[in-house]
């Protein structure tokens, strides 16, 4: 089986986080942040690990303001609804997943302004168009550092000094970058980075977090949730204090116990390696399904100016059949359709089809990556 | 520990920062439940030997661990 999906979700997960939840379920399993005992102190401390290597990898200013969430969506819902009032203005892009075009027109009917800037029919942004779209009132930019149907790259350190300029904060959708692309959230002048566990970060689902930098001033934002913290018990008002005013609840511990370690594999085996190896696996795949009469790839043509997601229609045929077949009788996984972004598929010329999205990650070969594409010629060709 | 101290803090994320800082420097110390005389702040605190508060105070305050108070106690 080539498993090319791992813009959805990376797989398979390394084995060290496997057997770190199971840890974390036989002997680590008290409730972090909660009691005293030996299990909860040993719960609490793996969490705050985590935390520490987001941090690390992120190079984020201070632990604490690693906030852990569900997902990624669950991070931007948290920044777009705690941070925008009603008469407040957004700048966004045409390349965004419905993770922040839902939460915005929902925003959106309680008075936000929602601008779109458009984007070339390769996904890129041009920064300057950012700029000509900020106007006085702009609270926030919202830009999604890498297409999840093309992996397109925004200019995102260029989008960050003009809406610093313009007094408005950067919130960076970085659910297909973060442990695939280096990643320096102060040097990029990223305010607000909402990233997912179990893509780049090797970790499993329903882990992610929010990441404030220094120019956020957290007693702006609102939390989603409130509740228990295992802090201030004595009180019925939220805490101010980070992490703990966003984490209501209890938190995914066995989840943050695999998150923790598939990071440690990603600083392991080297972001920036990681990324190289990425590039390789695009440029094949690109070139490969670009000499299949027929194929039209979408995207950047340079390997460098993407993550690695390709995207690729054929002439007179349905998307869903192809997926079918590249399952069913070449055992070659991938997904079809419009990938929860149709704005992006709008910009690309996709809308309503969509497109087959191949995607590889850490754990593919480039031999594989020549199977895949033998594979798409022979579904092709019959 | 004959004589000892504890942190208190407000997050007990804080709290194992302060644990992973202190132990790095050799400090013997330990995350203990919050004696409930003191406060509920948060369900940790972190004993020390109180012989060695100044390490302590000058550690965590050099690493911009924010705490919410330090107190004898008697065990």
């Amino acid at each position: 089986m080539i498993y090319l999906d791992h813009a959805a979700t990376s797989w398979p997960k390394p084995p060290e986080v496997i057997r770190a939840m199971a840890d974390f379920l036989e002997q680590a399993g008290g409730n972090p942040g909660r009691s005293g005992h030996r299990l909860s102190v040993a719960a609490g401390r793996m969490v705050y690990e985590a935390r520490e290597a987001v941090a690390g990898l992120l190079h984020a200013p201070d632990p604490l303001r690693v906030i852990f969430t569900l997902n990624a969506t669950h991070a931007i819902n948290l920044a777009l609804r705690g941070l925008l009032e009603p008469g407040d203005r957004v700048v966004t892009t045409g390349m965004e997943h419905n993770a922040v075009m839902r939460p915005l027109r929902a925003l959106e009917q309680r008075g936000v302004t929602v601008v779109v800037v458009p984007c070339a029919p390769d996904g890129s942004l041009n920064a300057a168009d950012v700029g000509r779209a900020l106007a006085p009132g702009t609270r926030l930019v919202v830009v999604n550092h890498a297409s999840n149907v093309v992996g397109t790259l925004a200019p995102v350190a260029e989008v960050a000094a003009l809406a610093h300029a313009d007094g408005a904060l950067l919130l960076v959708d970085a659910a297909q970058t973060a442990g695939v692309l280096p990643m320096d959230i102060e040097a990029l002048g990223i305010d607000l980075l909402a990233f997912t566990g179990h893509k780049g970060l090797q970790g499993p689902p329903g882990t992610g977090g929010l990441v404030l930098g220094k120019r956020v001033d957290a007693s702006l934002l609102r939390p989603l949730l409130h509740g228990g913290t295992g802090s201030r018990s004595e009180f019925e008002a939220q805490p101010e204090f980070l992490p703990d005013k966003f984490e209501s609840g209890t938190p995914n511990g066995v989840g943050i116990a695999g998150l923790g370690v598939g990071i440690q594999w990603v600083m392991a085996r080297g972001v920036e390696a990681i990324r190289q190896h990425e590039i390789a696996l695009t440029r094949r795949l690109i070139e490969g399904l670009g000499n299949i009469p027929g194929v039209q790839v979408y995207g950047p043509t340079d390997a460098a100016q993407r993550t690695a997601v390709v995207s690729f229609t054929v002439e007179g045929r349905r998307v869903s059949e192809i997926g079918l077949r590249l399952d069913e009788e070449h055992d070659v996984l991938c997904r079809v359709g419009l990938h929860c972004a149709p704005a992006a598929h709008k910009t690309l010329g996709t809308f309503p089809q969509g497109t087959v999205r191949l995607a590889p990650g850490a754990s593919n070969t480039l031999a594989e990556i020549d199977a895949a594409v033998d594979a798409v010629a022979k579904v092709v060709r019959s | 520990m004959n004589t000892c101290g504890v942190v208190l803090f407000h997050t007990s994320s804080m709290a194992f920062r302060a644990e992973k800082i202190l132990a790095r420097s050799g400090l013997a110390v330990k995350l203990i439940p919050t004696p409930r005389e003191l406060s509920s702040d948060c369900g940790i605190a972190l004993q020390f030997e109180w012989a060695q508060r100044q390490q302590v105070e000058a550690l965590l305050q050099q690493a911009q661990v924010e705490l919410s108070q330090m107190q004898r106690i008697a065990l």
